[in-house]
């Protein structure tokens, strides 16, 4: 190309960035993400499941149809009115297990954002400054390991008084240590690789160094565990409910649907069934999509 | 002693018209493309090449050992001593690795097992294939000591060596059958200077006294100048120029060869500057119509791009796939100045 | 009479291990000047890597000075060493692992005018980064590609490209193209030699391949277990190698010609362990010409003819 007038710029900088307009890095995982079909149902599952979640409000109204207690009508089988049954109130099964979505992924959700923050940052500084730091930081985590979460929700469930913020900090915390180790050993591996050096060369400082190169390449794994834990934290409120601890009754919690109608397990199956088949159905939804998105966050990978 | 001495086959390898693709969701890569080597009994052939040449994948072929999917022979033969590899069941394969084939990687420190003393590693392989029968343990020590590690030594675990005597100890196993043809693939591109000067004259005493055929496979021109008797040069899955030392060293045909020896500093004049082959290796799963070479090629013309070029002898060992040559001209020695 | 750009005194790095301090760079001592080209090489586990690292302070160095333009850069604080970083660059050895595969090339090649505030707006950023892209050879369609969709010497262009944002004044260059095939490896070579000449930059080159750095240096230091055991002008150093080690590893590089064979120096045994060495000689056990004293004390290095350093007790006679 022949320049004509040398005051010409020799290029325009926006044009050719945006002639060459990069691949965002998420469409490269995403594509990678269809080509797993188990993965991929177990996306589209998790979708409705929080679809159903945010218009359980639109389907079925909490008052009349969800809590409000039915007694001429319990204990009924399924039928075209009650596709799964009602329970020992008479309430629509169907109904409470759709608003119970509400509770069981909110709480599952918020815990595990909250786990992640806390024990990501914890593990995050562990790994990238070691020594000292490390030391303590992990044997904290350590100590908080030996506990059985359940046990540790109980507990302090019980000291603070029994409602969701409680809950939400309980199971949290005895998630964070988790967290922790998994972004404390992948940012000890991403530390030692040379772009980290390199970035330190060209002066770069500590948070630049954790923020922009560190961070992003040790996510993976914890993006996986997040999904996992998810499930995790949704069986655990549904073991504390069952136990009384969880959600309040009449608080259509998964867990709780599933405790209440235990006493009725022998002659009427189905009102343990289908909350049961529901936290089932969400666990392998999100236990499928966590192992998708570990093999489609890999960059390496093609 | 030596059965190799009294075989009808003259040759040890004799593989012709290879073609390996591996085939994957993203296209044909085509690896190998009509490959010819050629090894006499107790001869060594370097193979040169770049990365992604397909010299590796050429040296698995031998023993069936391309990864399947995707790797795929298409096809073209492989004579072992007059017997084809490629008709053999795997149970035959088994037979042949190792005994009468063996391969050398370039990685020492992968391709030794951890928990396992270094002796019982090499007694391993002697014992597979009942060689020498009774005491596979002794032979392995007398092949430590061949190697130059002391035979105690041998009781000690791989983590305890450093990567050249890591490098013996593969080496060691390798021969440990007495095997008609060892294939190794950058044996020394791990090592430092002087371990690479050791073992590689380790390696030509041993093929001496044990009389096996070697294919050395490696991207360094200074070591087939020391190890080889042949050099085939491999570009793009395909032999684009052969021939003995001498042919390819002294009259240099292909220009490809040509910018591999000018790529390399020169020793005694370091102010001449390096004249670099231009360009990248062609995209494997997309290949040039034409010669292969002819996109960085300096004497490129229009056939080049468009048919490929045939093979020409210069002399009986010599031969080169090139357009700048027809049969008259080939016999001056050459288009190319050194 | 040339510029001194780059002094380092009695450099020493250890690390400790469970079996006691290994000295990776033992009080080494050299010089480079402005616009000339130090080739530091040595085997693996030598400490020339190290080295170059402790000169930046990417390392910290255990004991002794790095003066930079006469400045003592080993006394700066952090925040100040930071600012520094600017004149000094690095470009590494693997092309694959030096690179975030998160960023695209540009993102890679603008981080250090961002970290040190160079050009006010975006736009002028991007400016530069076209511009460097062709410096070092790079097609603009590969301005927002990721490093895994390249080959090893277009990523290795990066690093040259990333280096040079920031107009540094000297460069460590740790094996730049070890990883390269040699027909790239030439590609790569050439770029660094015009880039030197054109900007008059100042070269540490740390390198295992001799024949590369013959080609590339002003000067050769060698190394051997954390000791820098000869230094000379190249040309000097491979008429007269004096050290045996430099010897041996001259004649040790596969010459690519069947007609110039040389004299092989095949060395007895291995590299020994680097950890708490005796205060001796240190390349004794490999050494053909092992005399009485070089098991007794440590020789010292010693200006044999002008600029043409060892470290030897054959040459204190």
């Amino acid at each position: 190309m022949i320049t004509l007038n040398a005051n010409t710029p020799a290029r325009d900088t926006a044009d050719i960035t945006k002639k060459y307009k990069k691949k965002s890095q998420s469409a490269e995982v995403w594509h990678r993400l269809r080509r797993n079909k188990a993965a991929m149902l177990g996306l589209v599952v998790a979708i409705l499941l929080i679809l159903m979640a945010i218009f359980s409000s639109t389907l079925y109204d909490y008052e009349t149809q969800v809590i409000n207690q039915d007694i001429p009508n319990r204990l009924q089988p399924p039928s075209w009115e009650h596709p799964f049954g009602t329970d020992e109130s008479g309430r629509d099964i169907l109904a409470r297990i759709v608003y119970g979505s509400r509770f069981s992924l909110s709480i599952g959700f918020s815990t595990v954002v909250f786990a992640l923050i806390v024990g990501g940052t914890l593990g995050a500084l562990a790994g990238y400054y070691g020594g000292m730091l490390d030391n303590i930081l992990m044997r904290i985590m350590d100590i908080f390991l030996a506990i059985p979460g359940t046990l540790f929700a109980i507990t302090l469930v019980a000291a603070l008084g029994q409602n969701t913020i409680n809950l939400i900090i309980a199971l949290a915390i005895s998630s964070v240590p988790g967290f922790a180790r998994i972004l404390r050993s992948s940012v000890l591996s991403v530390r030692e690789v040379e772009y980290v050096e390199a970035a330190r060369a060209i002066g770069a400082t500590d948070a630049r160094i954790i923020m922009q190169h560190v961070i992003p390449n040790s996510l993976a794994p914890v993006i996986v565990q997040s999904t996992l834990n998810v499930a995790t934290v949704i069986l655990t409120i549904a073991g504390l409910s069952f136990l009384g601890l969880g959600v309040r009754p009449p608080q259509p919690e998964w867990g709780a649907l599933l405790s209440s109608g235990r006493q009725y397990l022998r002659d009427y199956g189905y009102i343990t069934m289908f909350p049961g088949l529901a936290i089932m159905t969400t666990i392998l939804a999100l236990n499928l999509l966590g192992d998708g998105l570990r093999d489609a966050l890999d960059p390496r990978l093609k | 002693m030596n059965e190799n001495m009294n075989n009808t086959n003259e040759f040890a390898l004799d593989m012709s018209d290879l073609v390996v693709e591996y085939r994957t969701e993203d296209g044909i890569v085509q690896a190998v493309n009509g490959l010819d080597l050629q090894i006499e009994h107790g001869s060594t052939l370097g193979l040169v090449g770049e990365t992604g040449a397909g010299k590796t994948t050429a040296g698995l072929s031998i023993l069936k050992l391309v990864p399947s999917p995707p790797g795929v022979i298409v096809r073209g033969s492989i004579l072992l001593d007059g017997e084809d590899v490629l008709k053999k069941t795997e149970k035959e394969m088994e037979k042949i690795r190792g005994k009468r084939v063996s391969m050398i990687f370039q990685d020492p420190m992968t391709s030794l097992n951890p928990v396992m003393t270094v002796e019982d590693q090499i007694a391993e392989v002697i014992e597979i294939h009942n060689e020498g029968g009774g005491k596979p343990l002794e032979k392995a020590r007398e092949m430590l000591e061949m190697v130059g590690i002391p035979g105690e030594r041998g009781r000690e675990y791989p983590h305890q060596f450093s990567g050249g005597m890591k490098q013996r100890v593969v080496i060691a196993m390798a021969l440990a059958c007495n095997p008609m043809l060892l294939i190794a693939d950058e044996p020394t591109t791990a090592l430092d200077v002087t371990i690479q000067a050791q073992v590689l004259e380790m390696m030509r005493k041993l093929k001496e006294v044990q009389n096996t055929s070697m294919l050395m496979i490696t991207h360094d021109l200074g070591v087939v100048a020391e190890t080889c008797d042949k050099v085939s040069v491999i570009y793009a899955g395909r032999v684009v120029e052969h021939g003995t030392l001498e042919d390819v060293f002294e009259n240099t045909l292909h220009p490809y060869t040509e910018g591999l020896f000018n790529s390399l500093p020169n020793l005694d004049d370091r102010k001449a500057k390096l004249k670099p082959i231009k360009g990248l290796m062609p995209d494997p799963s997309n290949l040039p119509a034409g010669c292969v070479f002819c996109p960085r090629c300096n004497y490129a013309c229009e056939i080049c791009a468009e048919e490929k070029p045939k093979r020409l002898y210069r002399n009986a060992t010599h031969y080169v796939e090139c357009h700048l040559y027809n049969e008259k001209n080939i016999l001056e020695g050459g288009v190319i100045g050194k | 009479m040339t510029e001194q750009l780059l002094k380092v005194n009695n450099l020493c790095k250890f690390f400790k291990t469970s079996r006691g301090m290994l000295h990776a760079v033992d009080d080494v001592t050299f010089t480079i000047d402005r616009g000339k080209t130090l080739g530091v090489v040595g085997e693996s586990g030598c400490g020339k890597s190290t080295t170059g690292r402790a000169i930046l302070r990417l390392l910290e160095p255990t004991a002794g000075q790095v003066y930079f333009e006469g400045e003592d850069i080993s006394a700066l604080s952090k925040r100040q060493m930071r600012k520094k970083r600017k004149d000094m660059q690095i470009i590494f050895q693997d092309p694959f692992s030096s690179l975030n595969p998160r960023k695209t090339i540009s993102q890679a090649i603008m981080e250090p005018m961002i970290i040190h505030d160079i050009c006010e707006t975006k736009a002028e950023r991007m400016e530069k980064v076209l511009e460097l892209m062709d410096v070092v050879g790079l097609a603009q369609r590969l301005v927002n590609t990721y490093p895994h969709e390249l080959d090893g010497g277009r990523r290795q262009r990066i690093g040259i490209a990333r280096a040079l944002a920031l107009d540094p004044k000297f460069i460590v260059c740790d094996e730049p193209v070890s990883a390269l095939d040699v027909s790239i490896q030439a590609q790569i070579l050439n770029l660094m030699k015009e880039i030197q000449e054109e900007r008059d930059l100042t070269y540490m080159f740390i390198t295992h391949d001799l024949s590369v750095v013959n080609h590339f240096s002003d000067d050769i230091a060698v190394m051997y277990l954390g000791k820098l055991i000869e230094k000379a002008p190249s040309e000097e150093l491979f008429l007269h190698p004096t050290h045996p080690y430099t010897q041996a590893l001259l004649s040790a590089i596969p010459v690519p010609s069947i007609r110039k064979k040389r004299e092989r120096i095949i060395l007895k045994g291995e590299i020994t362990s680097p950890i708490e060495p005796k205060p001796i000689c240190r390349f004794a056990n490999r050494c053909m010409y092992t005399m009485d004293i070089c098991t007794e004390t440590e020789p010292e290095l010693r200006e044999i003819s002008p600029g043409h350093f060892v470290a030897c007790h054959l040459c204190e006679r």
